[in-house]
């Protein structure tokens, strides 16, 4: 799998996007920080481009991915490598080079601006540790998409729509019940409704450490009572992490019943 | 030698291979042949795995390929359509398939002499004419020296010379002992290489036997005709 890795991995490295991708962070990161003269200030404002972009570009890069380079999985199939290896590791080459270009991109200005001598090292860190994540699962979930469709229109669409879903819709769906039911308790359930989209865990995990929970009003006490503890610190992360490992095997599932 | 046995492969409500039973023996160059949309391509991805079938099996050295991968160590496949990344150079490919192979013994070198390819060696994949690739597929088809070589359709948009190196080469395979499975729409070229014909239609096996037997089945002087009368009986 290692080899598969390197191969896509240096294959991406060598495409324009990869560039792309890093100069935005670089040029949003020494901008922000321009701007704003504040690390925690420029924390939170990177948080609401990361918490929206960094999908977005995993779901499109993942599927992207996957079609552009059908040829070379099909050359891949004849040879003797195990057939889950090949698309576990075509995804861990897109998932890391995206993760890569966004901590690099982030990273250096942030260093150049004193981060390592700053107390909001830890929220920073948080930022780009929830920010690969959730390159690594909506890159997964995006290859799903891909693997189960044929047609690379449909496939976008798809990956657009999960993207879309889960950036506002769920969103929306989240606060509207809230209102309908506003007569009922409802701390587990918005517990529980964050917990399955992992945009809004990674932001509740965010704001809750830059602490500006009070701003939330109950929510936030609610969500402070919870993921403030280590506990629910070490949950978030621990579906963080089921939020990878499911979509992932799901790909090695689909990839060793397909037909190519 | 291959035992394929009982093969069934269903797209969807596309069935496209019926019951195929069929053993290949060694050293022989066998040709598939069939019409467009009988099931060839499907049945050599069967053999290699690409496909996994419905029904049935294929048991390659006494051992079922079904989950198994390490087996196609021993195959060397050329793919029908020469599609590669687009922006590796034909270099980079040929090391990558190496070092993928983990065979440090590839013969590339004689290759790309006798293919002329040394001009092409530092140009991306994705800038090289519908000829030169196949002859670069060709060439990683047959830099390794494995007992089992698959060819789908090699003869496409091969220049004259090209053909005739081909032809050589799979001479010099077979000399050397090894088992070769050949589809082509080309009959002149499956008539000079090929020891024994399996003909698709439909989705089984018509016909196995060598071309003289063929001819004396059908009633017809060349194999030519003979393929051709099969045809139309059975669009009749």
């Amino acid at each position: 799998m290692l080899k598969i890795l390197k191969y896509s991995f240096y294959d991406l490295m060598r495409s324009r996007w990869s560039y792309v991708y890093f100069v935005f962070y670089l040029v949003l990161g020494f901008v922000l920080l321009f701007l704003n003269n504040n690390v925690s200030k420029a924390v939170i404002t990177l948080m609401n481009v990361i918490i929206i972009l960094v999908p977005l570009i995993g779901t499109i890069f993942g599927v992207m991915y996957y079609y552009n380079s059908k040829e070379f999985t099909g050359l891949l199939l004849a040879q003797p490598i195990k057939r889950s290896l090949i698309f576990l590791g075509q995804y861990l080459g897109v998932a890391l080079s995206l993760s890569m270009s966004l901590i690099i991109g982030l990273g250096i200005p942030f260093i150049l601006y004193g981060i390592f001598r700053s107390d909001a090292i830890w929220d920073f860190s948080l930022l780009l540790i929830t920010g690969t994540f959730l390159t690594l699962i909506f890159t997964a979930l995006s290859f799903n998409i891909a693997l189960s469709n044929e047609n690379r229109i449909k496939g976008f669409g798809y990956a657009i729509l999960l993207w879309l879903f889960m950036a506002v819709i769920y969103d929306g769906i989240f606060l509207m019940s809230l209102m309908i039911f506003e007569d009922y308790p409802l701390d587990t359930f918005s517990l529980t409704a964050t917990m399955f989209n992992p945009i809004d865990l990674s932001r509740v995990l965010i704001l809750l450490k830059l602490d500006i929970s009070a701003l939330m009003g109950y929510t936030g006490a609610l969500f402070q009572k919870f993921f403030g503890t280590n506990f629910g610190m070490f949950l978030s992360i621990g579906i963080l992490i089921l939020w990878v490992v499911i979509p992932a095997w799901f790909i090695e599932r689909k990839a060793n019943r397909k037909d190519f | 030698m291959i035992e394929i046995r009982g093969l069934y492969k269903k797209y969807g409500k596309n069935e496209v291979l019926k019951g195929v039973d069929l053993a290949i023996e060694e050293k022989k160059i066998v040709a598939v042949l069939g019409p467009n949309g009988s099931g060839k391509t499907t049945f050599i991805k069967s053999i290699l795995g690409m496909v996994l079938p419905s029904k049935g099996d294929i048991i390659m050295e006494g051992k079922s390929i079904k989950k198994e991968w390490k087996y196609r160590n021993n195959i060397d496949y050329l793919p029908q359509i020469a599609n590669f990344p687009n922006n590796l150079t034909v270099k980079e490919l040929i090391n990558m398939i190496k070092d993928l192979r983990q065979k440090k013994s590839a013969d590339d070198g004689a290759l790309v002499e006798l293919f002329k390819l040394e001009p092409f060696l530092n140009k991306k994949l994705g800038n090289l004419s519908g000829g030169t690739k196949q002859k670069v597929n060709i060439l990683l088809t047959f830099m390794f020296d494995s007992p089992i070589i698959i060819l789908d359709e090699p003869t496409s948009g091969l220049d004259p010379i090209s053909l005739i190196r081909l032809k050589e080469l799979i001479d010099t395979e077979k000399k050397k002992g090894k088992t070769i499975i050949i589809t082509s729409h080309i009959m002149n070229f499956v008539e000079e290489v090929a020891d024994e014909i399996v003909f698709l239609l439909e989705g089984k096996i018509y016909f196995k036997g060598s071309i003289s037997e063929l001819k004396e089945k059908t009633n017809q002087p060349d194999f030519e005709h003979a393929i051709a009368s099969i045809l139309t009986q059975s669009y009749a």
